[in-house]
C-alpha cells in the first residue's frame, strides 16, 4: 500500500472518524443557520412577486431544494453502499445508514410542499403524474432501506442486503430527473437546466440557490451528528466507545 | 403585517409549506440529540456496571 492510501483508510475507521464528524457537524450547522436566515429573508422580502403565480410561487424556495436534496442524498447513499460492498468497510455502511432518515425527510417535504403548491396552481392536492409518482417511490425506497436494514439482526448482513436495495433503486433517480421530458406530464419542466440559460428571474434563482446550499449544509450537519450516534450504537462493545462514554460523565 | 401573512391569498399554501418544512428541520436535530444522549447514557451505565462486577 502506498502512503497515500494508508492515509485515506485511516479515516475509514469509526474511532478516527468520530471526532472528525463532530467537527464537520458543528461547522456545517453554523453555515446552515446563517444560510437559512439569509435564504428566508430573501424568500419573503427580496424575491419579487411572480407575475403569473403571485405570492404562491414562493413555495418553490423550499420545494425545489428539498426535492434536489432528496435525490442527491439518495445518490450519495448508494455511493457509500457501493464502497461498502466493494471494500467491506464498516464506516461506509454507517454513512449510508446515517443519511437515510434525512433523505426520507426531504422526499416527504418535496411531496408535501409540492402538494401545497399543486392545490392552488393545479386545483388538486395529488395527481399520479410521472414525476410525483417517482418521487413517492423514492420515499418508499428510503423507508424500505431503513426497514430492511433494521429487520436483519446481523448488522453486517443488514448492510449488504440493504446496499443492494439501494443500488437497484438508483434507477429511479434519472426517472425522476428526466420524467418531465420523457412523459407529457402535469409537473412543469425544469426551470434550471444544466448547461442552459435559466428561464428564471435572477433574484429568484439566487434565493433558490441560497436555500439549496442551506439545506445542503443542514443535511451535512445532521448526517455527521447521526453517524456519530450510529458509530456509538454499533461499536458500543468496543473499548474506545466505553472509555468515551465513561469520560463524558 | 396581516398582508404579509395573507400572501396574496396563498397564505395557507405558503405557510403550510414553509411551516411543515420548519417543523421537520427543527424536530430532526432535536430527536437526534435525544437519541444520542440516550445511547451515551446506556453505554456509560453498562460500562460502569461491568467495572463494578470485575472489582
Amino acid at each position: 500500500m502506498s502512503p497515500r492510501s494508508v492515509h485515506w483508510f485511516k479515516f475509514s475507521s469509526p474511532s478516527t472518524f468520530y471526532p472528525v464528524a463532530g467537527k464537520i457537524s458543528t461547522v456545517s450547522a453554523v453555515i446552515a443557520v446563517v444560510l437559512i436566515a439569509v435564504g428566508l429573508y430573501m424568500s419573503f422580502f427580496v424575491a419579487p412577486t411572480d407575475y403569473k403565480q403571485g405570492e404562491g410561487y414562493r413555495i418553490i424556495f423550499v420545494h425545489v431544494p428539498a426535492s434536489w436534496m432528496s435525490m442527491f442524498i439518495y445518490v450519495v447513499m448508494a455511493g457509500w453502499a457501493a464502497i461498502g460492498l466493494v471494500f467491506n468497510t464498516r464506516l461506509s455502511a454507517m454513512m449510508a445508514q446515517a443519511l437515510a432518515p434525512t433523505g426520507a425527510m426531504f422526499a416527504f417535504l418535496s411531496l408535501w410542499t409540492g402538494s401545497f403548491w399543486g392545490k392552488p396552481m393545479w386545483g388538486t392536492w395529488w395527481v399520479w403524474d410521472a414525476r410525483i409518482t417517482a418521487e413517492l417511490i423514492l420515499l418508499f425506497l428510503y423507508l424500505g432501506y431503513m426497514a430492511l436494514r433494521s429487520s436483519i439482526d446481523d448488522p453486517r448482513r443488514g448492510d449488504r442486503a440493504s446496499a443492494i436495495l439501494l443500488l437497484v433503486g438508483v434507477v429511479n433517480i434519472p426517472i425522476i430527473y428526466y420524467s418531465v421530458q420523457w412523459w407529457n406530464t402535469l409537473h412543469q419542466g425544469a426551470t434550471i437546466k444544466m448547461g442552459e440559460q435559466s428561464s428564471m428571474d435572477e433574484t429568484m434563482l439566487i434565493t433558490m440557490l441560497v436555500m439549496t446550499f442551506a439545506f445542503w449544509a443542514y443535511a451535512i450537519a445532521v448526517t455527521m451528528a447521526r453517524v456519530r450516534t450510529v458509530i456509538l450504537e454499533r461499536e458500543r462493545t468496543t473499548t474506545w466507545v466505553r472509555e468515551l462514554a465513561m469520560g463524558e460523565r | 403585517m396581516a398582508e404579509f401573512f395573507h400572501m396574496g391569498g396563498y397564505g395557507l399554501y405558503v405557510w403550510g409549506s414553509f411551516g411543515v418544512t420548519a417543523i421537520c428541520m427543527i424536530a430532526e436535530p432535536l430527536l437526534l440529540r435525544g437519541r444520542s444522549r440516550g445511547i451515551r447514557k446506556r453505554i456509560a451505565r453498562i460500562a460502569r456496571s461491568e467495572q463494578g462486577a470485575h472489582q
